[in-house]
């Protein structure tokens, strides 16, 4: 009876999704062998260049030329996929697969994934932002870091006006920002919309570990070091963002955010696994 | 006249629920299973109310499967609807800007002011059959009953307070300095089992005090169910006129169609572009959701922003004075005319006769859906 217009669309979403599945059925493993599970951490180290990202820190210079200091950047990482040795997938439940990584709580930056079963693991794969279908689930359906009256409100990462996830937001002042307080705002969300179509701002990131493996045994419960690159943030294959010209970026703005979002789908690479 | 909606909130109690589970279950086992509810035995716990749907109204939108309506989860909704304590300043319920004798609306107000009185955009939308909205908001920018509170909670002109907060501020009642010192973690715990208080908690309430918002009985109402003296020949008159002439969007049961249309008012000094904002479409430029029309004679002023003071000032300005531009509906195109629904003087009078027979003196008298003495009104 609910969601009457997006009810066709979600349903063959949810065909495809079967169907994709029923294809490639090596893909996933839906069942992981509880016995014989262990742990392992994803770590998302923000960086701006060859620097560690300090909020509030030293000036540092984007792609179009522009100073820039960063006084916020939080975003969400969810669906993590972790690829074996033998091209498998393991998939992580997706009730337990939503991460809010926040630049200035350093526990949030570390993403500890248990019951991961024991295996050689070369890559992984995770959604920046929060997808389409949780973005329409009921309350019920959003507790912990998507609980739209919890945590994260404190960092606003929810638009209660337009209900949606904010996927990634990043604040800072430069001295080309064009506004009053000479702050800028980049709140990139939209999943697409509910009854009507919006852009989609989720992007899915693939990352192989290079020549290197994560070896999830009874013993070893590996991390493994993403960073993130602030500066490709701001210049990537979406556009190379001025700050000058877009001092700010939000739900308006739409078309601006899609390029943002091709930009953040290509900021995290894998640097080392210890 | 009849009484058809009498029985509307039909108590039912949990020793007859748990007779009639019992039976079921001796009778027909386990293989019946298609339309029975599984009822838990528990001697202990709210009190399940049975939400009826108005006859002549289609089924509702909200699932109330997911949020099964208690007498204890909607009082503690009642409390929460009307008590200050969601806003910033402890000032502001949602029953400031939604006062029930104006069916839920901000009578006199053309925008509502918040905390510290700052104003708003847009004029109150009514707060009444909740169940059969499909979106929320004058741009439908909410979608979800359950959402929908977080809104005005944390919107600066409103409640200007996060959810968050509001929770910690519920923890710590009762409070000895509040007007009315209510205990909320009790009332949680009524309601729900325990005394913990979460989000999903707190706007399930909302919601079910909320959806025991309907207004089906006016006169119209009872013309409707079967009374022909319930409206008189003008209102009759008036009824048919409405039909021909405004019912296409106004449609159905509820008034609406529950669609965002540009009416062609002119864009005022802040130039809210309506449904644009949420989709960001040049299509949805200047679009607002077409408000359901029951109760209109006791929610005015009228319009998003409520530009108009009187129901005569709004067909007066369907007649003579919309503004043409690009995404102005197409129901007001007139062959070699400006724009404009083609209404008499007499006409009008007979459609604004009807449309006060939508008011409905029941609803907003009704005691289940009054301020417990926790709110304020401004």
């Amino acid at each position: 009876m609910k969601k009457k217009e997006a009810m066709p669309a979600l349903l063959a979403a949810i065909l495809c999704v079967f169907m994709l599945a029923a294809c490639t059925d090596v893909d996933t493993d839906p069942n992981p062998a509880t016995g014989d599970a262990g742990a392992i951490t994803l770590e998302f180290d923000n960086i701006v260049g060859d620097k560690n990202l300090v909020l509030g820190g030293g000036s540092s210079t984007n792609g179009a030329g522009e100073d820039f200091v960063l006084t916020k950047f939080n975003y969400y990482i969810s669906n993590i996929k972790l690829l074996r040795q033998d091209g498998t997938y393991y998939t992580v439940p997706q009730d337990s697969s939503y991460f809010l990584i926040m630049e200035d709580k350093k526990e949030s930056q570390l993403v500890k994934l248990n019951n991961v079963p024991y295996a050689t693991y070369t890559g992984l794969e995770f959604m920046v932002g929060v997808d389409s279908a949780r973005n329409t689930m009921p309350i019920e359906k959003r507790t912990g870091v998507l609980d739209p009256g919890g945590s994260m409100m404190e960092d606003g990462m929810y638009w209660a006006w337009n209900s949606g996830y904010i996927f990634m937001k990043m604040e800072g002042t430069s001295s080309k920002a064009t506004s009053a307080n000479g702050k800028f705002y980049y709140h990139i969300g939209l999943f697409g919309g509910y009854d009507i179509k919006t852009v989609n701002n989720t992007r899915v990131v693939k990352l192989g570990f290079n020549n290197l493996q994560a070896n999830v045994t009874k013993d070893d419960a590996p991390e493994v070091h993403i960073f993130a690159d602030v500066l490709k943030f701001f210049k990537g294959p979406g556009t190379n963002v001025s700050i000058k010209e877009y001092t700010s970026i939000m739900s308006q703005q739409p078309e601006k955010s899609k390029e943002v979002a091709d930009n953040y789908a290509q900021m995290f690479n894998v640097d080392h696994i210890h | 006249m009849s009484a058809p909606f009498k029985g509307n909130f039909v108590l039912i109690t949990r020793h007859f629920t748990n007779a009639l589970a019992a039976l079921f279950l001796i009778f027909f086992g386990l293989a019946c299973q298609k339309d029975q509810e599984p009822v838990e035995p528990v001697s202990t716990g709210p009190t399940p109310i049975a939400w009826t749907k108005p006859k002549h109204f289609p089924d509702p939108v909200y699932d109330m499967s997911r949020n099964p309506l208690t007498e204890e989860g909607v009082e503690l909704g009642r409390f929460l609807f009307y008590d200050g304590i969601l806003s910033r300043t402890n000032q502001i319920g949602c029953g400031t800007c939604h006062q029930q004798e104006a069916a839920f609306t901000h009578h006199g107000h053309e925008l509502s002011h918040g905390v510290d009185d700052l104003l708003g955009t847009r004029n109150s939308p009514a707060v009444q059959n909740m169940a059969w909205n499909t979106s929320f908001f004058w741009d439908g920018g909410v979608h979800d009953l359950d959402l929908l509170p977080f809104n005005p909670i944390q919107n600066p002109v409103e409640m200007d307070e996060t959810v968050k907060n509001v929770i910690t501020k519920l923890q710590a009642t009762p409070l000895p300095t509040a007007k009315k010192a209510v205990d909320y973690p009790q009332m949680f715990k009524k309601a729900f089992g325990t005394e913990e208080i979460t989000s999903e908690r707190m706007m399930k309430a909302l919601s079910q005090f909320m959806l025991t918002m309907v207004s089906a009985e006016s006169r119209y109402d009872y013309y409707k169910m079967g009374d022909q003296s319930a409206l008189n020949a003008d209102e009759k008159q008036g009824m048919a006129l409405f039909q021909a002439k405004c019912s296409s969007c106004h449609a159905g049961e509820l008034f609406t169609d529950y669609s965002f249309r540009n009416n062609g008012l002119v864009p005022l000094r802040i130039d809210d572009k309506g449904r644009f904002g949420i989709s960001a479409n040049n299509a949805d430029l200047y679009k607002f959701k077409v408000p359901s029309l029951r109760n209109v004679g006791l929610t005015a002023p009228y319009m998003h922003d409520g530009r108009f003071h009187t129901l005569e000032e709004v067909l007066d300005h369907y007649s003579d004075s919309i503004k043409p531009s690009a995404t102005l509906d197409s129901v007001f195109i007139r062959q070699g005319e400006k724009p404009g629904i083609t209404l008499s003087d007499a006409e009008k009078k007979s459609i604004i006769a009807f449309l006060r027979s939508l008011n409905d003196e029941q609803f907003i008298r009704n005691a289940k859906l009054s301020d417990p003495g926790v709110g304020t009104n401004f």
